[in-house]
């Protein structure tokens, strides 16, 4: 009763005697079978702990204190609500229990979600100082929390405590390579703490340095170059870091050492030209793999001017990839000839047997980056081999990696509109291939690849018809919810470019085939949308055809849809067909597929028959959609039924004698109509086009926005996607109103420039556009071919890719609309701001004024942000005058890529102490010195002809 | 950064150890990230390669008889050293546990993080010499 009532209040004795240890309760978690055991042993342990933890007793609160370690690391459940009972074990004398505090801490503590880390400053430092009744088991894992968990402040404050364990130079000193770790953390999170600490860490470099701490300090360096965005600050320790890759035997240090170089050697070149020597030694007769590999990237990532060291790394690759037995050597192998790009691609083509067997390893990864690799080095002369290859290989392979081909094919193929490409048919025929496999589920790229084809790609067309053709025709193909995209794609070109087909009507018979009804509602509207198109093409082509036949002698003047050559071969076919067109039976719907099929055959295009059956299908198939509950299916179904009555409604189909026909004005109507409808050609809009249309005098776009807002409130208009389509000249007509979706928004455009009519530019405008800017949809008429590609090239000046003449095949013209690539690459690179800056700022001053005090503890925070920025407008005009200065004494490390990427606050304490610096940098150069005096006067003649911006900086040290 | 985190996850998936060292992750975004890595890694073969892409890092990982090592690293770090890595941390935990299994790491996970805090500070491999990583254990063994 007592012990209830003191275990609801305090811990009692009994708790303490019968406390549950570590094992118990690992014991109890391994004994309980099922989850639910589990997690209710888990619930029963953490009741006691939050009891135990408030014992005053030590012992009690370590063993509670591990037990909620152990459940928090490895079962996630949350500590922080135990932080503070870690930091009352941290000041206790027995050593096992600030041990356990420490455990805890580093395991859960965090500067971001641990308030109470401030606590834990003056024990942090007590552990640290270094005194004789310290144990170094507590420096260690203080320094271990410091690493994990300062915040900028506590970095801040306990910096000065590192130095003494970062200087001392006891080789016995186990804690320096610790410190030398911590201070990498603490120059992350607060670079302020630079002036301090990095002069110590450069020290741990020097030769006299325990070999661990060297070690350490490597890695550090390491990770600081490695980081920072610019690290040029780093150049002058070159020659320390050269003398550790001559003389040190350690391989994680040598390794280290060359990953700074290859950073290095991006700023200086004369860095590349001094260790290509050792590093090829290393890459000869180091026996480690580990290291080889390093110098092999070394050699790949910024070596690649020297051949003798890429031929030597090669080979070392070529060892790699020769390594059955060790799927690690191959899988590095392909990555390291990864880096190697396309203008190496000898390497790959050396070794072109192995990565292509590597493509059927048992390890994904190496097939992923043996297709990595591959792809890679495709060019338009192997694009087609490799490609096919490719494909016919993804049948073999399991779904995933199939698809990881197709995906990769599409993308490289489609990259940069298409510049791989040179035979079109053949890719277009490859995509109709692909689909065709049976682990397909890349329809949306497909799809997008298709139609846009179809768009940029004139020449291409009649090829794309016939793939889609194929893919409509087949009825397997409908049940695959994967291929419903390419299928839309496909039914969209029939529709577009019906005038390619050899034979439309089967089209239409494909379109319609009962399996459809598969299909989800938004591919359903296209392809009833594409049978409306190629109905009213039939249609029209069917009554141009008579009327061909009328006047042959004179010529055919109804072509507007601009093609010549195929309507004169059409027009003779015609003629000479026109007295078997009544041989073939009826049209009774049961023989429609023989008459249909007939017809390719005998390479008749339209017929009385023919287009009867077509009204016949349709009225059959499409009927039942007009009373669909899919508004889109319904609203498309209706206008081809629609259509289909009107065309009905004529005498056409009452008499017999087909030359009557053309003076039906209703039917001309009708064909004019319909051409009108679909004689404009779609084109690819690009998305900056609007930007191109100058602003009109008089003009001024940002004002009285403010009203459009409420205006535009109510009737949304959609935004555009990358590529949109639409009509230049729409005719309000019954049969117009559903031709494109893209109508829709401009009749909702029509009516608000009707209502709000001042924020519209004069209509008469619309002529005078085209001079400006591409019209949304290029007139690419055959006759006049020439001149439109000029339209284009006057536009932007790189819009099109320039012609490759090829000896056997010209590359088809592809439209190109410049996409603004450019815009997107400049904000990536400003996007390139961070914490780094500042700190490599802070290390240059470090570097180069050795002795200068800490002169200013800044705040990183962003609220100081604001100060400091208000600083700096203060001394602007001190700015205009230290500019002089500056740039005699920083002018010529200020070139280039890093002055651009410097941060403001840095920019400011630079100019601050510009005054020191011709002085500070002379001291430098002079404590230097010690390294090069030797090749001084040597320096000084190449200064002036030197075309490295950095060259003065980098005192000579490798000449 | 170097290393980010060393996780040793048994042959069914349970976590034996787990430290982070880069960047700060929720509980459950550990769970999360413990749950994908084990999905990818233990599914693999012995003929697979050890290295594993996970989001935008490496995992290189070594299977031990039933405990998977599993090192997560930046992408500029060498494959082989980590591996290498790896393997000197199991021969420590062997030459101190003897034989090491399963169970000594769970029965002795606090020296399990000795050792490993020995070795990796800040990401950074500080301490390659088994020796050395294991006498402050062994002197606090003997103090207590």
């Amino acid at each position: 009763m007592a012990a209830t009532f003191a275990s609801s209040s305090s811990p009692s004795l009994i708790d303490t005697l019968f406390q549950r240890s570590l094992d118990d309760v690992i014991r109890a978690l391994r004994s309980s079978s099922s989850a639910a055991l589990e997690a209710a042993a888990i619930a029963r342990a953490l009741d006691e702990i939050r009891r135990e933890i408030r014992s005053p007793d030590l012992d009690t609160k370590v063993v509670a204190l591990q037990k909620l370690t152990y459940l928090a690391s490895l079962h996630h459940f949350d500590m922080s609500w135990a932080a503070f009972h870690a930091l009352e074990l941290l000041p206790s004398t027995s050593l096992p229990h600030p041990r356990a505090a420490y455990l805890a801490a580093s395991l859960s503590f965090h500067p971001s979600s641990t308030d109470l880390l401030p606590l834990a400053t003056h024990q942090l430092r007590k552990h640290l100082a270094p005194s004789p009744s310290n144990s170094p088991a507590l420096a260690a894992p203080a320094l271990h929390l410091l690493a994990l968990a300062s915040s900028p402040n506590l970095a801040r404050h306990l910096a000065p405590d590192l130095l003494p364990i970062l200087s001392s130079q006891s080789s016995s000193n186990l804690l320096r390579p610790k410190a030398v770790a911590t201070a990498l953390r603490a120059l992350a999170v607060c670079p302020d703490a630079a002036p301090i600490l990095f002069k110590p860490l450069v020290e741990c470099l020097s030769l006299s340095s325990d070999p661990r701490a060297v070690s350490a300090a490597i890695g550090a360096f390491c990770e600081l170059a490695l980081a920072a965005p610019d690290p040029s600050p780093y150049l002058p320790l070159a020659p320390e870091f050269y003398r550790l890759l001559v003389d040190s035997r350690n391989n994680w240090v040598t390794i280290k050492v060359l990953k700074i170089f290859s950073r290095l050697a991006s700023l200086e070149p004369r860095v590349a030209a001094r260790i290509v020597d050792p590093v090829c030694e290393l890459l000869r007769c180091s026996p480690a793999k580990s290291l080889v590999f390093e110098c092999i990237r070394t050699v790949f990532s910024s070596l690649l001017d020297h051949d003798a060291a890429v031929r030597l790394a090669v080979d070392k690759i070529k060892e790699f990839l020769a390594s059955d037995d060790d799927p690690n050597l191959r899988y590095l192998g392909l990555q390291a000839l990864n880096m190697l790009g396309p203008a190496h691609s000898w390497a790959v083509e050396d070794s072109r047997e192995v990565v292509i067997q590597a493509l059927n390893d048992t390890d994904t990864n190496i097939r992923r980056e043996a297709l990595r690799l591959i792809m890679v080095n495709l060019c338009d002369s192997n694009v087609v081999d490799i490609c096919n290859m490719l494909i016919k290989y993804a049948i073999k392979s399991d779904p995933e990696f199939a698809n990881e081909i197709i995906d990769s094919v599409l993308a490289t193929c489609g990259r940069n509109v298409y510049e791989l490409i040179v035979d079109f048919d053949w890719y277009v025929s490859l995509l109709g291939e692909m689909v065709r496999n049976p682990h397909f589920a890349k329809g949306d790229e497909t799809e997008r690849q298709l139609v846009d084809i179809g768009l940029r790609v004139r020449d291409a067309r009649p090829e794309l018809i016939h793939v889609a053709r194929n893919l409509l025709i087949d009825p397997a193909l409908l049940g695959n919810p994967f291929l419903c995209r390419v299928l839309s794609a496909a039914a969209w070109v029939s529709g577009e470019y019906v005038e390619f087909s050899r034979n439309p009507l089967e089209l239409v018979e494909a379109l319609l085939q009962p399996r459809t009804n598969l299909l989800p509602p938004f591919v359903r509207a296209v392809y009833v949308q594409a049978v409306f198109k190629i109905l009213a093409y039939s249609f029209i082509s069917f009554i141009e055809q008579i009327q061909a036949g009328e006047s042959l002698a004179i010529g055919n003047s109804l072509n507007q849809r601009g093609k010549q050559e195929g309507s004169d071969l059409l027009a003779a076919k015609s003629s000479s067909d026109q007295n078997n067109a009544f041989e073939i039976g009826h049209g009774v719907a049961t023989a429609d597929n023989a008459i249909l099929f007939d017809s390719i055959e005998k390479q008749e295009i339209f017929k009385h028959e023919s287009i009867s059956c077509l009204l016949n299908l349709i009225e059959t198939v499409v009927g039942p959609l007009s009373e669909c509950d899919e508004v889109e299916v319904q609203e498309r179904a209706r206008n081809v039924l629609g259509l289909v009555l009107i065309i009905r409604g004529t005498q056409f189909w009452n008499i017999e004698e087909e030359h009557e026909l053309t003076r039906d004005n209703k039917i001309t109507k009708i064909v004019e109509l319909m051409e009108a409808a679909f004689s404009e050609e779609l084109g690819p809009v690009s998305t900056n086009a609007q930007k191109r249309v100058s602003v009109p005098e008089g003009l001024i776009l940002n004002e009285n926005l403010s009203d459009l807002l409420d205006i535009l409130g109510d009737d949304g208009i959609s935004p555009c996607a990358s590529v949109s389509f639409s009509f230049r000249n729409h005719h309000p007509t019954e049969t117009n109103k559903d031709s494109a979706s893209a109508i829709e928004p401009n009749s909702l455009l029509s009516e608000h420039r009707k209502r709000h009519g001042l924020y519209y530019l004069p209509m008469d405008n619309d002529k005078s556009e085209s001079n400006d800017y591409p019209c949304a949809s290029e007139p690419l008429l055959p006759v006049s071919h020439g001149e439109d590609t000029e339209d284009i090239v006057k536009l932007p000046a790189q819009s099109l890719i320039p012609e490759k003449e090829k000896p056997t095949r010209t590359r088809p013209v592809v439209i190109r609309l410049d996409e603004g690539d450019g815009v997107l690459s400049a904000n990536l690179a400003t996007a390139r701001e961070s914490k780094h800056d500042l700190l490599s700022g802070a290390i240059r001053d470090v570097l180069l004024r050795n002795e200068k005090k800490p002169s200013s503890m800044h705040e990183t925070s962003p609220p100081d942000r604001t100060s400091q920025r208000r600083e700096n407008d203060a001394c602007e005009n001190s700015e205009l005058i230290s500019q002089q200065k500056e740039s005699n004494s920083f002018g010529d490390r200020e070139h280039g890529n890093s002055s651009s990427r410097k941060s403001r606050p840095h920019h400011k304490e630079r100019i601050e102490s510009s005054e020191q610096n011709e002085e500070k940098s002379h001291r430098h150069s002079g404590k230097s010195s010690r390294h090069h005096r030797r090749h001084k006067h040597r320096q000084r003649e190449d200064a002036p002809l030197d075309i490295v911006p950095q060259a003065p900086v980098i005192q000579d040290f490798l000449l | 950064m170097g290393i980010r985190f060393v996780l040793l996850v048994n042959k069914q998936g349970q976590t034996r150890l787990a430290q982070y060292y880069a960047e700060h992750l929720t509980l459950d975004e550990r769970r999360a990230l413990e749950g994908e890595i084990v999905r990818k890694c233990l599914a693999r073969t012995e003929q697979q390669c050890s290295f594993v892409e996970h989001r935008n890092y490496k995992i290189v990982y070594r299977r031990y008889a039933s405990l998977f090592f599993l090192v997560g690293v930046d992408n500029d770090e060498n494959e082989l050293a980590i591996l290498e890595f790896i393997h000197l941390f199991v021969e420590t935990m062997d030459r101190h546990f003897g034989n090491v299994c399963e169970l000594d790491i769970m029965f002795h996970l606090e020296k399990a993080h000795f050792m490993l805090e020995e070795m990796v500070m800040n990401g950074c491999i500080v301490e390659t010499s088994k020796s050395n990583i294991l006498t402050p254990i062994q002197l606090m063994d003997k103090a207590s």
